[in-house]
């Protein structure tokens, strides 16, 4: 990935012209990337499948007679893990009912007042709104990741930038436009400060980041329940949850398809970082040495950059990345504060930006991807009564998959090729 | 610090940009820290100190009774803010060459430091308090809080020794829990538990050793993808199975403390070392075995060399890979016995999320430990002492906020791997996947 080494002429059998068109093409689908990603994504659905088969409680019922029924047992699995994934897509790409109740309508005029077509978009919106922060979090481990840093703090992260979001939502009166980038740069700068210090703590004492910002995440969230459990500090006045006040409806997104969806300028920011950190690494020279660094540190150090200000400078940016999550969602769909804000987006980052393989494209489909898995989950468990952990199990199956494309070749019996993971560029070790 | 040098050496703290000359870390980094500690005891604990502060030494039904401590509580803080100054003084000196330290002193003075903090801390919370300090409550409390962190530590060691780097730990821990808390709920058994507690840890392990050293998958990255995997996976069982049949699948008894006859009768000793779970037995086992083990045994020579140089391990015979797969599995039965212990060990059922991060700190131990399994138990120690600390000063009525006292664990970890532990050298080849040429 920051190293890509050309193949070697002795891994490609007979290259050459007297192949036809079907060897090339077999050829082609072997070697990618995109080829292993997605059988990553095959083989994680199918053990996401048999787990949410032989976790159902119909199903155990169901085996229990097997003997008596068998096709019972299998036709009950079968429902289990297919009535998942369908509630999933339902809940994130878009419901047949919906679509049919559009088409029933008389007029067009009617279809768009009653609110059938917000319906038919509404579940494509959710994994918008979902995947904006997914994207963003993602970013903030893949950015530093192509300097060498793998950042697990996204959490702490998220919450600095949340804190300064939402304070400086509640706490300051500003009109329309300038609050809303007063908070965003907040956010920004909220993240940035825990990732600079994770940075900083590596590049003066050399304490590895992934001990250091796994800590930071959980002194994150005790300070983030001192902050929230007294009325000096952050507490909502005039009540004991643990909440922040409502930020001032200056504050807000935007939104930008109607008001029954809830997608909101955020995705746009989303997108725009993601084209942003493209843009940084691969047309600037700040970019240039995050990755130089990242590929050999000690050669860069010998070029004369300065190794060790790219990875404060390259986690702070990577901070800030996480607290503009963290602003999408508090200015986005949350409005407030509260112990729960942070989810599992610290987690979920990290998977995100593994998957994308560490690249702003990738991170984007990864965030969708997810996104959708995120949409639709909660409509999965009220429909199907799968726990929505099933979507990190998913998650995590089909990183560890992408991580190791020799399994993915071993299992679907793929020949082995250029292609490569996540897994060769960095196995080097506590990368020192 | 050489290019060819550096990409050699994949270190865990990295030396920084020329052995840490010029920079804050480096050279000054650990009389500095003492001097905060310094301050801290003088100035905020010494000054805001009031009355005396009682230390009791007895636990509950002893048969021998120990006589309380009555100490002057500012005069404490004082005391122990002056001979910290001095220690800070002395390690000035060594850094400055004047007086060189020999390691051992070096370490002891860490020690020294941290224990003067604790009094001194203790010093100003119980000052002025009717309640005495219960120091056995506090040093048996810290012993068994430490225990999974121990063992997690343990794992780490053997497996950074052996060259893979074992970020997994934390998921070993929570399927060892999780693991332990079905399989005695199920059958009743606490042994049966505490097997496939180690069990499920080994399993964790197995995964982890397939994909870094078959597959070559980056060794940090793996780790936290299979946390991941495990946090997801335990947290969707639990909601899908523990939830609705929690009376027969998540309601484990729990191992009680064993009584070491005539040992645990010793006066303070006996009560915190020799009158605790089974779990503890094993840790002293376990730690004594592995210690012995690595510097004494032909096992432990290999292991060390395929740690360091497995091209030469190699060379005279050593089958790497099958070595690293066998220590790797091995070391996920102890990290899952450590799991085992938060459920069937501690509290009874399990929770989501359970292990909160106690993995990770093992490995922050193993750092601080310098790689060496006494050194990492003590480090974990130092953990599991400040957690339980904390509970001691939330129960004493300490005017602190509870949130602040429970992040205090992490920050001395932190603080603790940036600042005292100054350069560790890893084993060379750790993380490095041996491919055989």
């Amino acid at each position: 990935m920051t190293t890509p080494s050309p193949a070697t002429p002795a891994a490609e059998p007979q290259a050459g012209r007297d192949r036809s068109f079907g060897e090339h093409l077999r050829d082609a689908i072997q070697d990618s990337t995109v080829t292993v990603t997605v059988l990553a994504l095959i083989a994680a659905v199918v053990l996401g499948g048999l787990l949410t088969a032989f976790t159902n409680n119909a199903v155990l019922h169901a085996w229990s007679d097997f003997f008596s029924a068998p096709g019972n047992a299998i036709a009950k699995a079968w429902d289990a893990a297919a009535g998942t994934y369908v509630a999933l897509f339902e809940g994130s790409v878009f419901n047949p009912h919906d679509v049919a109740a559009l088409f029933q309508q008389a007029s067009i005029s009617t279809a768009i007042h009653d609110n059938y077509l917000s319906k038919v978009f509404y579940p494509l919106s959710e994994t918008a709104v979902q995947a904006t922060p997914l994207i963003l979090a993602g970013l903030a481990v893949a950015l530093p990741y192509q300097a060498g840093m793998f950042n697990i703090g996204g959490q702490s992260q998220f919450i600095g930038g949340a804190i300064m979001a939402a304070w400086l939502g509640y706490a300051v009166n500003l009109p329309f436009f300038v609050h809303v980038v007063v908070c965003v740069l907040g956010g920004f700068v909220g993240g940035a400060a825990l990732g600079w210090l994770a940075g900083e703590i590596k590049a003066r004492t050399g304490a590895h980041e992934v001990v250091v910002t796994i800590m930071l995440n959980y002194v994150m969230q005790y300070f983030l329940a001192y902050l929230l459990s007294s009325h000096s500090l952050m507490q909502a006045p005039g009540g004991s949850n643990s909440i922040t006040q409502a930020i001032a409806s200056n504050a807000h997104l935007s939104l930008i398809a109607g008001t029954h969806l809830r997608i909101n300028v955020g995705f746009l920011i989303a997108l725009a970082c993601a084209f942003g950190v493209w843009w940084l690494l691969n047309r600037t020279t700040t970019g240039f040495e995050f990755r130089s660094v990242g590929a050999n540190a000690s050669a860069s150090r010998v070029a004369g950059m300065n190794v060790e200000r790219n990875w404060a400078l390259v986690m702070a940016i990577g901070g800030g990345l996480a607290g503009l999550a963290a602003a999408s969602v508090i200015m986005g769909t949350d409005f407030t504060l509260n112990p729960q804000s942070y989810g599992t987006y610290g987690i979920d980052a990290i998977t995100v930006a593994l998957l994308g393989l560490g690249r702003p494209g990738g991170v984007v489909a990864a965030g969708l991807l997810f996104g959708a898995l995120h949409a639709g989950s909660p409509g999965m468990q009220t429909a199907t009564g799968t726990p929505v952990q099933i979507v990190q199990v998913i998650q995590a199956l089909i990183v560890l998959f992408v991580a190791a494309p020799p399994l993915v070749r071993t299992v679907f019996r793929l020949r082995a090729a250029r292609a490569r993971g996540v897994s060769t560029s960095m196995s080097k070790g506590w990368n020192a | 610090m050489t290019a060819a040098a550096s990409d050699r050496l994949p270190v865990l703290l990295s030396p920084g940009p020329s052995d840490g000359a010029g920079t804050f870390g480096g050279r000054f980094a650990a009389p500095v820290t003492y001097l905060v500690f310094c301050l801290l005891d003088i100035l905020v604990f010494g000054l805001h100190a009031k009355g005396d502060v009682t230390f009791s030494f007895t636990p509950e039904f002893a048969k021998v009774s120990v006589p309380n401590l009555t100490l002057a509580a500012a005069a404490t803080c004082y005391f122990c803010g002056a001979l910290t100054l001095a220690l800070a003084a002395a390690r000035l000196l060594d850094v400055l060459g004047v007086a060189r330290l020999g390691r051992v002193p070096r370490r002891v003075i860490i020690g020294v430091v941290l224990f003067l903090f604790v009094i001194a801390l203790l010093a100003w919370a119980g000052g002025g308090q009717s309640i005495p300090v219960g120091v056995v409550n506090l040093l048996s409390g810290s012993l068994n809080l430490s225990i999974p962190i121990m063992l997690g530590a343990l794992t780490a060691v053997v497996c950074s020794t052996s060259g893979v780097i074992n970020i997994a730990i934390e998921g070993q821990l929570l399927l060892g829990a999780f693991c332990a808390a079905i399989a005695t709920s199920v059958t009743g058994s606490l042994w049966l538990g505490l097997i496939c507690g180690a069990a499920a840890g080994a399993l964790v392990a197995a995964v982890l050793a397939a994909f870094a050293i078959a597959y070559r998958v980056d060794q940090i990255v793996l780790g936290v993808v299979l946390n991941i995997l495990v946090l997801g996976l335990t947290g969707y069982l639990y909601n899908a199975v523990m939830v609705p049949y929690g009376d027969t699948l998540n309601n484990p008894d729990t191992f009680n403390p064993v009584k070491i006859p005539l040992l645990g009768d010793i006066p303070i000793l006996g009560p915190v070392f020799f009158d605790a779970s089974v779990f503890l037995y094993i840790t002293y086992v376990l730690l004594i075995a592995i210690q012995v083990g690595l510097a004494r045994t032909r096992w432990g020579l290999r292991t060390r060399a395929i740690g360091e140089h497995p091209v030469a391990a190699d060379t005279v015979g050593i089958r790497v890979l099958a070595m690293r797969y066998r220590n790797v599995i091995l070391a996920g039965l102890i990290a899952g016995i450590g799991g085992a212990y938060f459920t069937i060990g501690s509290v009874g059922s399990f929770g989501p999320d359970m292990s909160s991060g106690e993995g990770y700190i093992a490995l922050a131990a193993m750092i601080f430990g310098r790689y060496t399994p006494l050194g990492a138990i003590g480090a974990a120690l130092l953990f599991g002492f400040t957690t339980q600390l904390q509970s001691i000063l939330s129960s004493i009525n300490v005017p602190i906020q509870s949130n602040l006292l429970l992040l205090t664990p992490y920050v001395v970890t932190i603080i603790v791997v940036a600042g005292l532990v100054g350069k560790v050298r890893g084993p060379r080849a750790e993380g490095v996947p041996y491919v055989k040429s």
